[in-house]
């Protein structure tokens, strides 16, 4: 597998209809916003943890698409099958031992753990080797438009504790966004790619991820939510033939003429528009969805 | 300064974290030289050459922001890796991330832009023919294409910092008028020592009209 050779950024939207895409533990699990906005925000590390969760199902029994940062509801790999059996590349002679250890155990890492060669991961040695850096850095999701969190009371026809009885039930509350299109970006670097051997198939597999993330992140407090767009941007240098700003300038996400001031509450209240024309040289665009 | 470049970057947010409140991060009130200094090998770095910043221009209001985040507690142990290794499977290694978790909060910095004034030097490092000319170029090159080796950070890489070259006979961009006058930003990071196990000097940043001018590393204004 050899790394990929292209940088690319790319536009990732997706939407929530009656869900809360994020909590906030700061604010009681209400959905994030910026407070200067009222936009709704998803945080990075929360799209990394669905890319690894989608990355764990799909390739569940596979060598070398571990996933190092794990979450119990997804682990169900019990018989995990014995990978390939250690093929570790000879290591010059030449660099301190200490030194080619850390190498020796962060190229094993990456080899084997889908998500420390893709984000990259740190390990406790003093030399600086142990540090992965990956290539995929993406940035926090905000909504197009302002949300405005609904705070919705339940009732449960049961109790948890005895003396509570008389009670019959108790009141729990939930907190929703009535509808959200969140726009995120993300950016891959090349030539970090090649040190962590991040290759073709592994971006494959990111945008297969992207594009179906959710569908398998259903649960109560999502409500429902899907990915919308994902527009990706290819350089044909390595090290890109455009700045990345003017790229996302590109794709324009618009509220459909006349309602621009109801609130929105689907996706076809939105219209996403993607200037190729205006796209620099050397650059090409490609809708994975 | 005949080989000195302006580099203006902008971002949504930024944390440039206070070594003194790392754990719930506190960022500072403006970008460190050291962070800069990371943007610009973000863009263009070789051995044979070393950054140096020589100002920072501070364009907009510093405002700041809140967030919190859940984070895990730990790193992965060298040991276990070299364990796992010579066991030859992956059984075992991972963490789990609701049994180690850390909730975090981190006070960040809202709508930046700044011009990083900077020049660099050749080391010991540059090979036959390497000039500074050369280095120049390219970092040039790049910047005017918005090329980079991997993308810039805003000191977390969660945080994507745009970039734009201020060319040579540009008009120098302005600072928002509530940064003029003159505002002494504290001790802050300058920079780590690398060939002393990695030592953190400070220096006492002074605002001025949106411009602090850094000092010298080794210089009488940094200290250890």
């Amino acid at each position: 597998m050899s790394a990929i050779a292209n940088r690319y950024e790319f536009v990732y939207l997706f939407d929530v209809t009656n869900g809360n895409p994020n909590g906030d533990p700061d604010a009681g699990n209400l959905p994030r916003l910026d407070p200067e906005t009222n936009q709704g925000l998803v945080t990075d590390v929360c799209l990394k943890r669905k890319i690894r969760n989608y990355v764990n199902l799909e390739k569940e029994d596979e060598s070398g698409y571990g996933i190092y940062m794990q979450e119990k509801s997804v682990l169900n790999n019990q018989h995990k099958k014995a990978y390939e059996a250690l093929e570790v590349e000879p290591v010059s002679k030449k660099l301190p031992k200490e030194e080619a250890k850390a190498r020796e155990l962060t190229r094993w890492m990456c080899k084997n753990f889908f998500d420390v060669r893709a984000f990259g991961a740190v390990m406790t040695t003093e030399v600086n080797a142990g540090q992965v850096r990956g290539p995929i850095q993406m940035a926090f999701a905000t909504s197009i438009d302002p949300v405005l969190p609904m705070e919705v009371s339940i009732t449960r026809m049961a109790v948890t504790n005895e003396r509570d009885l008389e009670k019959e039930r108790t009141m729990g509350r939930k907190h929703i966004v009535p509808y959200g299109l969140y726009r995120a970006h993300g950016y891959i670097s090349a030539k970090l790619a090649e040190r962590t051997g991040f290759s073709e198939e592994d971006l494959e597999l990111l945008w297969r991820s992207l594009v179906n993330m959710f569908e398998h992140d259903r649960s109560a407090a999502r409500g429902e939510m899907a990915a919308r767009k994902l527009i990706v941007f290819k350089h044909e240098h390595p090290m890109g033939n455009a700045p990345a700003h003017k790229l996302f300038d590109t794709v324009q996400v618009e509220r459909v003429e006349g309602a621009d001031d109801t609130p929105a509450r689907g996706f076809c209240d939105y219209r996403v528009t993607v200037d190729a024309e205006s796209v620099p040289q050397g650059v090409s665009v490609e809708e994975k969805l | 300064m005949a080989y000195g470049i302006k580099l203006m970057i902008w971002g949504e947010r930024a944390c440039f974290t206070r070594p003194e409140m790392k754990v719930e991060r506190v960022s500072y009130d403006v970008i460190t030289p050291s962070a800069a200094r990371g943007i610009l090998e973000a863009i263009h770095w070789k051995p044979a050459i070393r950054w140096v910043i020589d100002g920072i221009q501070v364009l907009k209001p510093i405002r700041f922001e809140s967030i919190r985040r859940n984070e895990v507690g730990s790193k992965i142990s060298a040991r276990n890796v070299s364990s796992a290794m010579k066991a030859g499977s992956t059984e075992g290694l991972v963490n789990y991330v609701d049994q180690d978790r850390q909730q975090r909060a981190a006070t960040i910095l809202r709508d930046v832009a700044y011009v990083i004034e900077a020049h660099f030097e050749l080391t010991g490092k540059a090979g036959e023919g390497e000039t500074e000319g050369k280095h120049l170029d390219i970092f040039n090159r790049r910047a005017r294409k918005g090329q980079y080796f991997h993308a810039p950070c805003l000191g977390v890489r969660e945080f994507p910092a745009d970039f734009r070259l201020v060319e040579p006979d540009e008009p120098e961009p302005d600072s928002d008028i509530s940064l003029s006058g003159e505002r002494d930003l504290g001790w802050m990071l300058h920079d780590f020592n690398f060939s002393s196990d990695c030592e953190p000097h400070y220096f006492r940043a002074c605002m001025r009209d949106g411009l602090i001018e850094v000092p010298r590393s080794f210089s009488e204004e940094v200290k250890a």
